[in-house]
C-alpha cells in the first residue's frame, strides 16, 4: 500500500519527541477517528524556526506525514512555513493512497496551529 | 526472515493434497458438468462426491448442497432469496450487530426496498440474547439471520436454542458458518437450520468457491438466471476443481478435527497468557468461553492498530486490525462498537489467528516483536505521554 520513502519514515521517523518550553504547540485530530497529531515548534526573535518535534497517534501515514513535514518547517521563517501545503508534504513523500490523504491534511493544520499558538503568546507578551 | 501467518481467519492456505487432488479437473478431466458425454460426465461424479462430503458434515441431505462462488454469495442469496420468495408473508427480518458485511449491506440493500430489519444487540462478550431474539419475533417476521462464529472475536452462538424459537415461530434460520466449519460442530437437523452458508479457503480449501445449504422444502428466488446447474436454483458452469478441492478440504479437516483444534487452542491460549503477562495496558476482547480456539484478539492502548501490523509485518509477522486507519472505509469496526469496547481502545486492537503451522517458538518471537514494536508506537504517542510513568517491561 505504501511506497518505499513512506515506509523508510515510518521506520525511522524523524524528531519524535517533545520541548522543553516550546515557543507553539498545535494538536489537530482525535483519537476516536484514528489520528492525533501533535507538532511542537521552536521559534527565535527573528520569526525562524529553529526546531520542531512531534507526537503521533496514528497510522504509518500519520507518522511518515509528521516525520517529513517537521522536517520541512525546520529552518523556515514562519511565513515560509505558512506556505506549506499538505500537497506538499505527499510530493515529498513521493505520493499517498487517496483514502489516507487526510493524515498529510492533519500535518498541515497543526504546523498552522503550533505557528498561530506562537503568534498569539507573542501578542500577549 | 522467519514468517509467521497469524492470519488464518482472513484465509488459510491450501492443503498440498487437496491442490493435488484438483489437478487434473484442469487438464485432464476437464468437462463441463452439465455435459451428457463422458468427460462431463466424469466431472459431475467428482462434484457428487464434494457434495457427499459437505452435506454430511452439517447431517445435511445431499441435495440440500448448493455449491456458491463462495461464502459472500451464499449470505447474499439467503438473505435476498428469502426475502423476496417471501415478501407477500411479511417484511421483518431479524440479525444482529456483529454480522460480517455480507449481511449487514444485504439487510440495509433490503431496507431500501421497503423490508424492515432488526439488529439484535451482543453482551460485551459478544453473545447475543435469546429473550431479545423471543421479543423480536413478530407477525410479520420471515427469517432470523445469525453468524454462528463471529470472525472479529470468535464468539460463538448458541445454535440450537436459536434454532428452537425459529421452529416454534414459524419463522426461517440461516447462519453464515463460513467461520465456524471444521470447527464449531454443527448438525442442521439437531439445530432447525433453514440455511447456512459455508466457504472452502477457510478450511484450507481454494479460494473462490462456498456453498449454501438450503433445507429441502425452503421457497427462495433464485439468485443466478441462466441455465439448469444446481437443481435450476444456481446457474454457471460448475466449478470442478473448486469444487473437488472444497470436498478434499472438508474431508481432510473433519478427519483431522479434534487433534488440530486441540493444538490450535493451546498455542492460542499460550500466546493469550504471554501477552496479557508481559504487555503492559492491553485488553484481551471476546469471550474465554464458547470461542473459536484459533482467535485472539488484543485492544492495544494508547497505539494505533495500522501501524502495529506494519511494525509486524516488517519482522515477518501477518496479522490484521480493527482500526478506522487499516479499513478502506475508515471506520473503526463495527464488532468492536456492538460490545461496548472504547472507541479510542478500539483503534488499536490486532486480531491474530492461529492455524496448527505456528510453533512455540514462534509464539514467543511474535511477543518479543509486539512489545518492541508497542514500546515504539507508545514513545510516540501523545496519548501514552499523558499518562505518568513508564510502567515496567518483562
Amino acid at each position: 500500500m505504501y511506497n518505499d520513502k513512506v515506509m523508510n519514515e515510518f521506520k525511522e521517523p524523524q524528531n519524535v519527541g517533545t520541548m522543553e518550553n516550546p515557543s507553539g504547540v498545535g494538536t489537530i485530530g482525535n483519537a476516536s477517528c484514528g489520528d492525533i497529531l501533535k507538532i511542537f515548534l521552536k521559534i527565535d526573535e527573528n520569526d525562524i524556526i529553529t526546531d520542531a518535534k512531534f507526537q503521533t497517534f496514528g497510522c504509518a501515514a500519520a507518522i511518515a506525514t509528521s516525520s517529513v513535514a517537521t522536517n520541512m518547517v525546520i529552518g523556515k521563517s514562519i511565513e515560509e512555513a505558512q506556505q506549506i501545503t499538505n500537497k506538499s508534504v505527499v510530493d515529498a513523500l513521493g505520493g499517498l493512497p487517496s483514502q489516507k490523504i487526510h493524515c498529510s491534511v492533519l500535518a498541515e493544520e497543526a504546523i498552522q496551529e503550533a505557528i498561530n499558538d506562537y503568534l498569539s503568546k507573542k501578542s500577549q507578551a | 526472515m522467519r514468517r509467521i501467518y497469524l492470519d488464518n481467519a482472513a484465509t488459510t492456505y491450501t492443503y498440498q493434497e487437496v491442490v493435488n487432488e484438483m489437478l487434473p479437473y484442469f487438464t485432464t478431466d476437464f468437462g463441463n458438468a452439465s455435459s451428457q458425454h463422458s468427460y462431463g460426465q466424469k466431472a459431475a461424479h467428482a462434484v457428487d462426491n464434494a457434495r457427499e462430503i459437505i452435506a454430511d458434515a452439517i447431517n445435511s441431505k445431499y441435495n440440500e448442497i448448493y455449491f456458491t462462488s463462495g461464502g459472500v454469495e451464499a449470505d447474499n442469496w439467503a438473505i435476498k432469496g428469502v426475502a423476496y420468495a417471501h415478501k407477500d408473508k411479511g417484511n421483518h427480518i431479524i440479525t444482529t450487530k456483529i454480522e460480517h458485511p455480507a449481511i449487514m449491506k444485504s439487510c440495509e440493500y433490503l431496507s431500501k426496498q421497503g423490508f424492515e430489519i432488526t439488529y439484535l444487540s451482543v453482551n460485551k462478550e459478544g453473545f447475543i440474547d435469546l429473550e431479545e431474539l423471543k421479543n423480536s419475533i413478530k407477525d410479520n417476521t420471515i427469517l432470523v439471520s445469525i453468524m454462528t462464529a463471529n470472525n472479529e472475536i470468535g464468539s460463538i452462538q448458541p445454535l440450537k436454542e436459536i434454532g428452537k424459537i425459529c421452529k416454534e415461530n414459524k419463522v426461517f434460520f440461516h447462519t453464515d458458518a463460513v467461520q465456524a466449519m471444521g470447527v464449531v460442530d454443527i448438525d442442521v437437523k439437531e439445530m432447525n437450520i433453514d440455511l447456512l452458508s459455508m466457504s472452502s479457503h477457510k478450511f484450507h480449501g481454494p479460494k473462490g468457491i462456498g456453498a449454501l445449504y438450503i433445507r429441502n422444502g425452503v421457497r427462495l428466488d433464485r439468485y443466478m438466471s441462466g441455465g439448469e446447474q444446481e437443481r435450476a436454483m444456481r446457474a454457471g458452469t460448475l466449478n470442478t476443481p473448486g469444487i473437488v478441492g472444497m470436498g478434499k478440504a472438508m474431508e481432510i479437516t473433519l478427519a483431522n478435527k479434534e487433534k488440530e483444534n486441540k493444538y490450535i487452542a493451546d498455542i492460542r491460549d499460550y500466546f493469550v497468557n504471554k501477552v496479557i503477562g508481559e504487555v503492559p495496558y492491553v485488553i484481551y476482547n471476546g469471550p474465554k468461553e464458547n470461542r473459536l480456539p484459533n482467535n485472539a484478539n488484543f485492544s492495544f492502548q494508547y497505539i494505533e492498530g495500522e501501524s502495529m501490523l506494519l511494525n509486524l509485518d516488517l519482522e515477518g509477522i501477518s496479522a490484521s486490525s480493527g482500526s478506522a486507519c487499516s479499513s478502506g472505509s475508515l471506520m473503526a469496526s463495527h464488532v468492536l462498537s456492538a460490545i461496548g469496547a472504547n472507541e479510542i481502545d478500539s483503534q488499536g486492537t490486532v486480531r491474530f489467528t492461529f492455524s496448527t503451522k505456528v510453533t512455540k517458538e514462534d509464539v514467543d518471537y511474535t511477543v518479543e516483536v509486539i512489545k518492541k514494536s508497542i514500546k515504539r508506537l507508545r514513545q510516540m504517542s501523545p496519548l501514552f505521554n499523558e499518562l505518568k510513568g513508564e510502567p515496567e517491561y518483562v
